[in-house]
């Protein structure tokens, strides 16, 4: 019943197509980021280069008052790679703690974590700034990393415990026999075990630390630790309608998300549905 | 103390339930395990940041929405006021309409198109894996990024006019993000775009679970196209309904960056949303209690509707 007919080669154009008109708006950010400043302005965007120049990637990489791109880049980098450091470590051995310990007080910790789903996310951030900036955390990494991994870490133990629940224990019976120690059971033994939920909750919480505008715009905009979305809105800002300069910017803060995509977009894809069913 | 608190309510559980646990698997039960791996220390940092960064500062974000607070100095209790003032009308009121019109037009959009484009991805098409691929990339990027594209494209030189404008229809060239009867529909279409490949990709793991033999007998006896995907798809991939749709309606009635990034909140309030006017009042005007009183309606509207989505799904599903 599923063979390729003439009806399947149909609905393949017609879906190439729609992929085709979906992908415009890169074409356009390709075709202007190679233009010189003067073309960008007097040819049509539809019309493709004609002498493609890396000019205005020169003035993208050159360019940003407070910060650069590379600030940016480099500030993301850290941000991320620390509070996805933190989710996993401490969203992994929590959501190990809550599948070994099935009594009342697990339970009670397990509506806690679920209840975080509705309390008003909104009217929480006013609270943690002005706490953060009482402490000297505001503009800082720590400050960032720390609001990030707390944020998240509901999601992120909720999605190891799909995987920790399914352990058998015989593993981690017989590593204490010979002797292991409950944090080397967990260390040696389950951790290595939780891998897939791993790469699930690093790829899920990554992308959104990663993407992630509206908590740096609070946080650390005017500090030397703004993340990339923030250069790029303040990029734009200074760089008033020369927008081959703006795409060539757009371009180099997405190269290393677009990297890491194609490189492993299968895993990209299961980590977001498996994120995001939980 | 919490061990101690932990070690108590775990003696009484084990006296409590001990025979179903020895019966359910039959050798010690979960009473040995339970004290050889793992020990609630280790949930002492999870404890604090439940605490410290969700519990603690949304209940103190309530009470100041409560206040007149500016962020430093002294506040004053106001009581209902912030919210009086909400309900009064003016630019919250256009916040408010604009985050349902954006929110619900957003579901829609997304959840028909995404399953659309699962339907016809779904099996047979050579092309599929490129397509998917290709279609989900916006998913992966930053939506302030991407969003600049499509301030570039909607402006009053940009792209779009400029194709009005070459098939001959002059008359509809406007500056769509300046023009407040099209600044929403522009607004919308940039947020679908970026997210349809996210609801594609989850409908298309629903359809995986679509058994081709149910769908194959169901067409030799004579069910039409449609009749086979409301009386076979459609219950197989309806957690998938599910899940997308709440989804998409909570990341629609919180839109903040497409809408930072296209207009700003404009034309003169035109496109403003919650977010939008909760970021402006608390962190541009120092307005904190306001800012909290707003954000406490903001996730009261999140809340209830996604529970009414909800409600709604499972009748419709069942009925």
């Amino acid at each position: 019943m599923f063979r390729y007919t003439k009806k399947t080669l149909l609905r393949e154009a017609l879906l190439i197509l729609v992929a085709l008109i979906f992908l415009l708006p890169f074409y356009f950010l390709i075709n202007l980021s190679l233009k010189n400043g003067n073309d960008a302005l007097t040819t049509s965007a539809m019309q493709l280069v004609t002498n493609p120049t890396l000019d205005a990637f020169g003035q993208a990489i050159r360019g940003g008052r407070q910060a650069t791109l590379m600030d940016g880049m480099l500030n993301s980098i850290i941000i991320t790679a620390g509070s996805v450091l933190i989710l996993v470590a401490v969203g992994s051995i929590s959501a190990y703690t809550l599948s070994r310990r099935t009594g009342k007080l697990s339970k009670a910790a397990m509506g806690l974590i679920l209840v975080t789903m509705v309390l008003p996310a909104q009217a929480a951030i006013i609270p943690i700034y002005v706490g953060m900036r009482n402490v000297g955390l505001v503009g800082t990494h720590a400050g960032t990393i720390i609001m990030y991994a707390g944020a998240l870490l509901p999601i992120s133990i909720f999605l190891y415990m799909g995987f920790t629940n399914g352990i058998a224990r015989d593993y981690e019976e017989a590593a204490q026999i010979d002797g292991a120690s409950r944090f080397t059971v967990f260390r040696k033994i389950v951790f290595p075990l939780l891998s897939p939920a791993t790469g699930t909750v690093a790829i899920f919480t990554g992308l959104i630390v990663w993407n992630d505008f509206f908590t740096g715009l609070i946080f650390l905009n005017g500090s030397d630790a703004v993340t990339l979305p923030v250069v790029i809105y303040n990029f734009v800002g200074e760089s008033v309608s020369q927008w081959n300069v703006i795409f060539a910017a757009i371009i180099i803060s997405m190269i290393p998300i677009l990297a890491f995509f194609l490189v492993a977009q299968k895993q990209f894809i299961q980590g977001f549905t498996g994120g995001v069913k939980s | 103390m919490t061990a101690q608190l932990e070690q108590k309510a775990e003696g009484a559980r084990v006296i409590g339930r001990q025979p179903r646990a020895s019966k359910k698997n039959g050798r010690e039960g979960d009473r040995g395990t339970e004290r050889r791996f793992a020990t609630w220390w280790w949930f002492t940092p999870a404890l604090l940041a439940l605490v410290l960064i969700h519990y603690a500062p949304s209940a103190i974000g309530a009470f100041f929405a409560f206040t007149n607070w500016k962020g430093l100095g002294k506040w004053q209790f106001v009581g209902w006021d912030n919210f009086a003032a909400i309900a009064e009308g003016g630019p919250t009121t256009t916040a408010l309409i604009n985050t349902f019109i954006i929110g619900i037009s957003f579901v829609v959009l997304t959840n028909v198109l995404g399953l659309l484009l699962a339907l016809g991805l779904n099996r047979t098409v050579k092309s599929r894996n490129v397509i998917r691929t290709l279609i989900f990339a916006p998913v992966v990027l930053s939506s302030l990024a991407t969003s600049y594209i499509w301030k570039f494209i909607f402006e009053q030189g940009g792209p779009l006019n400029e194709f009005l404008g070459s098939v001959g229809l002059e008359s509809l060239k406007r500056t769509w993000l300046g023009d407040p009867s099209t600044v929403l529909p522009a607004i919308i279409i940039v947020m679908v775009w970026q997210n349809v490949g996210l609801v594609m990709v989850m409908y298309l793991a629903g359809l995986a679970t679509v058994s081709p033999e149910l769908e194959e007998a169901a067409s030799l006896d004579g069910a039409s196209l449609w009749q086979r995907f409301n009386y076979v798809v459609l219950p197989a991939i309806m957690p998938s309904v599910v899940i997308a749709m709440t989804l998409m309606l909570i990341n629609g009635l919180r839109v903040f960056d497409q809408i930072q990034a296209l207009t700003g909140g404009g034309p003169y309030g035109a496109s403003e949303t919650l977010a939008v006017t909760i970021y402006k009042e608390t962190f541009v005007l120092g307005r904190f209690g306001f800012g909290a009183a707003l954000a406490l309606v903001m996730s009261l509207i999140i809340i209830i509707l996604t529970v009414a989505q909800r409600l709604l799904l499972r009748t419709s599903s069942k009925g």
